[in-house]
């Protein structure tokens, strides 16, 4: 896991699940910056992945559970496409609300990722 | 499902999805993926050190689950399933929480419930809260109430 990557990516999913629950409550259904602020950290995240499987094998090895990250980084993509499939059949303002708050999931699990990865816990 | 030819409209018959309440569905839904994975890898890397707590994680992890399906569906039955997981969860956190404090020696390994779910930001101790008052603000309607509110 790349470090100052890790937490570009913690910062971008914070931002955008803040920008979704203010659009949200303001009102606004699902629109296209909500879902490209979703696609974007999707995006993030599967860069994390192709990040994560080359890592070990340049000399960068996680000091934690390599299962438990897996775990963590498979539910984490799995969230924003879920969110948005949540955006498309519902289209109400509290929709908007659900996918900031996949968002914000996404940034906790990145960030217990990061920690799983340098710091040995648990 | 509620597959009646005389399907009760909406505004007699509030449905427990709408508004707010879709966010605490999903809330659940992330909560209960969350609790699955973490007692999957317990289970799987390290269930010998401490069957109890591991297997307590994974009840409550299959107790958010149906906690979520239970919230999203109508009807009395779900109604008081919802009711029952979300006790269930509050009172686990409660007791877990407050054993695990008063003698970490019971709990030297982590659950969901751990110090009041200080492992998830507290998400577990605050979630059946919310829970409880979502679904006493919406009951099933008159015709199917529950007799025995709790």
């Amino acid at each position: 896991m790349i470090e100052w990557f890790a937490w570009v990516q913690v910062a971008v999913a914070v931002l955008a699940g803040l920008v979704c629950i203010v659009l949200g409550l303001a009102g606004r259904v699902p629109n296209d910056l909500v879902l490209g602020a979703l696609a974007l950290v999707e995006l993030l995240l599967i860069v994390q992945v192709v990040v994560a499987i080359v890592a070990p094998t340049v000399g960068n090895p996680p000091t934690g559970s390599l299962l438990e990250f897996w775990v963590y980084l498979v539910s984490a993509v799995l969230l924003p496409p879920a969110a948005a499939l949540w955006a498309l059949l519902d289209r109400g303002r509290w929709a908007t609300v659900v996918c900031g708050v996949a968002a914000l999931a996404v940034a906790v699990m990145v960030y217990r990722m990061l920690q799983i990865w340098t710091v040995q816990q648990a | 499902m509620t597959t009646h030819t005389s399907e009760p409209s909406r505004a007699t018959r509030p449905r427990r999805l709408s508004g707010i309440g879709r966010v605490l569905v999903a809330v659940y839904g992330v909560l209960a993926l969350a609790a699955t994975g973490r007692s999957l890898v317990q289970i799987v890397e390290k269930f010998d050190e401490a069957p109890l707590a591991y297997s307590l994680s994974a009840l409550a992890a299959v107790v958010y689950i149906v906690a979520t399906i239970a919230l999203v569906r109508p009807g009395r039955t779900w109604y008081r399933i919802a009711w029952a997981t979300i006790a269930f969860e509050f009172t686990g956190v409660i007791v877990i929480g407050a054993l695990s404090v008063i003698r970490p020696d019971l709990f030297p390994h982590d659950t969901v419930w751990s110090g009041f779910g200080r492992g998830y930001v507290f998400i577990p101790l605050v979630l059946p809260l919310l829970g409880m008052w979502w679904l006493a603000r919406h009951r099933p309607g008159p015709a199917d109430a529950p007799e025995d509110a709790e």
